[in-house]
């Protein structure tokens, strides 16, 4: 194909231009930090994010992201992982919206990871659309431009009197019109118009923003064509299977490899490399077990004989745990907000409430278990990898073999699911040391058990709620202490306390109209390799804060949700950064995202009024509402339950509103919704992973089951606030924090049962 | 020697008898549409019709398919169009899709048998095969649009 906006190098005269348009992140020293920079035309957005802050921020460059073939196939790079969110679709969708192309002739091509030519690459923190709205409108903007300016060129008149017009350049005047593709190389001469100068369209005129197209794999997926992590062949490819020490920090003592190797289609067993623990993405080390095929080499792994030294974590046992983090959220600990007196307040209080709340680890189980193939040779690497994280792996793949990154290619697969653990890239760095120690290809293969016995896991979380309440029934004082080891400990040996991210999680940005307010976070060591999970700390977090709530509202005779709004207060800015030194707000500016009262307000009220609440119900069913902010969204959720005799339950009806802003494809963010409620019945049905002997006891569906279709809600309604042109905010997580406690709010109207530790278990039986 | 045929095409495998048909079918043949979830019969992401039946591929042992027509996502139909197929596209049921050909095979041969179900058929029928991504609601309303015709 040829490119219509060909790459700078073979034209001096864009490259100049081209480059001065390049703005790169704060990873370039000393470079512009510019994430979605101002527009002049008065209908262009004109917030910033904090893209320029993540590592080798935007890359704006029409040239690397859109091309136009002579056909009029207009081909957009998608630098963000599909993990089925439906990113590879929304944000090319932004670019073809502003290059007014048919969608039908779109083609979406997945960049390789490359962060110094693409900008970021991390398909995490739900932040792709919030970071990448308004550059890929630009670069869409900006194509749109220059062949506006070929068309008037060829046409000999003014560039204001041409128009861009579904795949076509139209002059009205004379009713002359050309496709995009026969204009593509005289386009592909002229300059990069400045992005600054480029005028976006006003909402009105989107063609694909908020309207939304079906995802470019839906085809592919449902033939069985599209392409995840293990579906790469290469020829002479090996296949392999590890079995890793089944404590976190030990490591191989010796193995006896002789019954692996008679198992018909081993090949060849072998030490793999490892790391102590903590050493980020490291791989944990252990034997390969090499063979023919995946089933050979699962055989062949179960027949191993290995003895290991299991190390400083070898006593790890998470009922004892339990109870030590319990404990130390009953004692006064290091003061992470404080305003007011709340100290004071309760003593001076009519009533305290008192809730105690404890959240187990969880394993991500994506349907797709980690995989990676790797080709190295002495010189180049190249990986195929289903990564969250395909600049970060390319770094971590070369460091490990002591290649330049530019000597490694990481190519990015679809992911089947990722839920965070694929930001993690353990698994490629394995199959790239065993491709190397191998001469040959290698394809590495996770059994779901290994997926469950080697997660960087979900934290464990001990959180305590005292709120005081005065005499006229007003809340006057409120005090958290929540205790969770960190993901932090993942980077820093010894890391104990919870970092700015998580602390800022729905914990000391509590929004609530109280004027006593102190959170205290204890010191939780690490035993266990602790990651992010879809929502990461805001799930505790938010799941004490609204059980906290409806406590509060039934101790006092009120109504759950007019509780809740009486606590949140009059819609208003809460003034965070004066309430808390150094707030991490998603890393995004408090002024384009600020902490919106009223916005959180108006989702519960919205969400309410959309669920009937308060309506008539069955004998023992009950509604529960809940609604937290995170990843800069706000959403508010009601969940009606059943509980039968046997206390089973059952949740016939689901009602959740969002708002995220500014968005591209609605259909996108109900299928988000209606997953994360998924998500959210596992986690409190029966998501629990728990450690004896610094050993994980579960280790397949039957003893870490998730959430079947028998069980699902039978309605899942989503409601999406309009996005009334407001910076875009998350969408992947923030559906998954509020769906926890409306679940357990509504088990307690429907059963007079507080659920205070999950999961549920036996606990209604 | 174990003959058998998959997607209409002779196939044989001299290798071990006791391999999982998963794997035969993914790294020795290519077909990579099946889908590796659990191992154990748990998930259904590896679900394939042999017989015209939807079985777990990955605790069916090579020799137990010794004649039997193997059928996989790739050959459900030609051209992609099996009325489960165009229902899911119709409904967007796919989020990362990874366990959705396994679902697809699965829901097929559900209404091979019963082309009429109902809910709780479709709940009962369908509860083998998990969704990590939750696209339940779609599952389910998708195989009833197939059943009424696309
Ligand atoms: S892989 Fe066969 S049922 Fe899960
Ligand atoms: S679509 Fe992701 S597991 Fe089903």
């Amino acid at each position: 194909m040829l490119h219509a906006f060909p790459h700078a190098a073979s034209s001096p005269a864009i490259e100049n231009v081209s480059r001065r348009h390049i703005l790169k992140g704060a990873a370039a020293a000393g470079s512009l930090v510019l994430a979605a920079p101002l527009a002049h035309a008065a209908t262009a957005p004109t917030y910033k994010t904090g893209a320029g802050d993540m590592p080798h921020g935007v890359v704006i460059d029409p040239n690397l992201f859109v091309s136009i073939a002579p056909d009029g196939t207009v081909t957009i790079v998608a630098h963000r992982s599909e993990m089925g969110t439906g990113v590879r679709t929304s944000l090319p969708m932004a670019l073809a919206d502003e290059l007014d192309a048919d969608w039908a002739r779109v083609k979406v091509v997945q960049a390789e990871g490359n962060e110094p030519k693409y900008g970021n690459q991390d398909t995490d923190g739900s932040r792709s659309t919030r970071h990448y709205l308004v550059p890929m409108r630009q670069m869409g903007a900006a194509a749109r431009t220059m062949l506006e300016q070929a068309a008037a060129q060829s046409w000999n008149v003014k560039p204001e009197e041409v128009k861009a017009s579904n795949h076509e350049i139209v002059h009205a005047a004379s009713g002359r019109r050309i496709g995009y593709g026969a204009l593509a190389a005289a386009a592909a001469k002229l300059p990069v118009p400045k992005i600054e100068t480029l005028r976006l369209k006003d909402e009105s005129e989107f063609r694909y923003i908020g309207k939304g197209v079906p995802i470019v794999d839906l085809h592919d997926i449902t033939t069985g064509k599209a392409r995840y992590g293990a579906d790469v062949r290469l020829t002479d490819m090996k296949y392999a299977v590890l079995v890793r020490p089944p404590v976190v920090g030990g490591k191989l003592v010796s193995f006896d490899s002789k019954d692996a190797l008679a198992v018909p289609g081993v090949e060849q067993v072998v030490e793999a490399q490892g790391w102590p623990w903590a050493s980020k993405f490291q791989p944990l080390g252990g034997v390969a077990v090499i063979a023919r095929n995946t089933g050979a080499a699962i055989k062949g792994r179960d027949a191993l004989k290995v003895v290991w030294d299991d190390g400083a974590n070898a006593k790890y046992d998470s009922d004892a745990y339990r109870a030590e983090l319990e404990d130390s959220v009953r004692k006064p600990a290091p003061v992470v907000r404080d305003e007011g007196d709340a100290d004071a307040a309760l003593k001076a209080a009519d009533k305290v409430i008192t809730g105690e709340y404890y959240l187990p680890h969880l394993a991500h189980v994506s349907m797709e278990p980690p995989a990676a193939t790797a080709n190295v040779t002495d010189t180049a690497a190249e990986i195929w990898a289903p990564v969250q994280s395909p600049g970060g792996t390319r770094d971590d793949v070369a460091k490990t073999l002591g290649l330049p990154p530019e000597a490694v290619k990481i190519n990015v697969t679809l992911l089947g699911g990722g839920f965070g653990r694929k930001s993690k890239c353990d698994y490629a760095i394995e199959a790239a040391l065993l491709s190397r120690k191998l001469k040959a290809p290698v394809r590495v293969q996770w059994t779901r058990e290994d997926d469950i016995h080697h997660d960087f896991y979900h934290t464990v979380s001990a959180e305590r709620i005292e709120a005081g309440i005065e005499k006229s029934g007003k809340v006057t004082a409120w005090r958290h202490r929540s205790a969770a080891p960190t993901f932090m400990s993942t980077f820093e040996p010894g890391a104990k306390t919870e970092s700015k991210l998580e602390l800022a999680m729905g914990f000391v940005d509590v929004p609530f109209a109280i004027p006593n307010i102190r959170c205290e976070n204890p010191d939780a060591a690490a035993h266990t390799r602790i990651g992010w999970f879809r929502a990461v700390s805001n799930i505790p977090h938010a799941f004490a804060v609204q059980s906290m709530v409806a406590e509060i509202a039934h101790a006092l005779g009120r109504d759950p949700k007019d509780m809740l709004l009486e606590m949140i207060g009059p819609p208003r800015i809460v003034d965070i950064a004066k309430s808390v030194k150094d707030y991490w707000n998603n890393g995004e500016p408090l002024d384009a995202y600020p902490i919106d009262a009223g916005r959180l307000r108006r989702v519960a009220e919205h969400v309410a009024d959309k669920a009937e609440w308060g309506r008539k119900l069955p004998a023992r069913h009950g509604l529960g509402i809940a609604v937290h902010r995170s990843f800069v969204s706000y959403i508010a959720t009601v969940v009606e339950v059943a509980v039968d005799e046997k206390g089973g339950i059952s949740v016939p009806r689901v009602d959740t509103a969002i708002d995220c802003g500014t968005y591209i494809n609605p259909e996108r963010i109900r299928s988000q919704m209606e997953g994360a409620a998924i998500m959210g019945l596992s986690l409190v049905k029966s998501g629990e992973i728990t450690f004896k002997n610094g050993r994980v006891q579960q280790s397949n569906f039957d003893d870490y089951p998730v959430a079947r279709i028998d069980e699902s809600p039978s309605v899942t309604n989503v409601h999406i606030m309009p996005g009334e042109n407001r910076p875009p905010s998350g969408v992947g997580e923030p559906g998954v924090p509020p769906f926890a406690p409306a679940l357990c709010n509504a088990i307690f109207a429907a059963t007079g049962k507080r659920i205070r530790r999950l999961p549920i278990g036996n606990q209604l039986a | 020697m174990i003959k058998l045929t998959v997607n209409g095409e002779n196939h044989q495998w001299d290798g071990d008898p006791s391999l999982p048909l998963l794997w035969y079918l993914r790294d020795e043949s290519g077909l990579t549409g099946t889908k590796y979830g659990c191992g154990q019969a748990l998930c259904g992401a590896c679900t394939v019709h042999v017989g015209g039946q939807a079985v777990r591929s990955c605790i069916t042992a090579m020799e137990d398919v010794a004649d039997q027509k193997v059928v996989t996502i790739e050959g459900l139909h030609p051209s992609g169009e099996h009325p489960v197929q165009k229902a899911w596209r119709e409904l967007q049921v796919p989020q990362c899709g990874y366990c959705q050909t396994g679902q697809i095979m699965q829901a097929a041969a559900l209404l091979s048998d019963n082309p009429k179900p109902t809910d709780h058929q479709i709940r009962e029928q369908m509860a083998g095969n998990i969704c990590r991504c939750g696209c339940y609601n779609r599952i389910e309303a998708a195989i009833r649009l197939a059943s009424t015709g696309v």
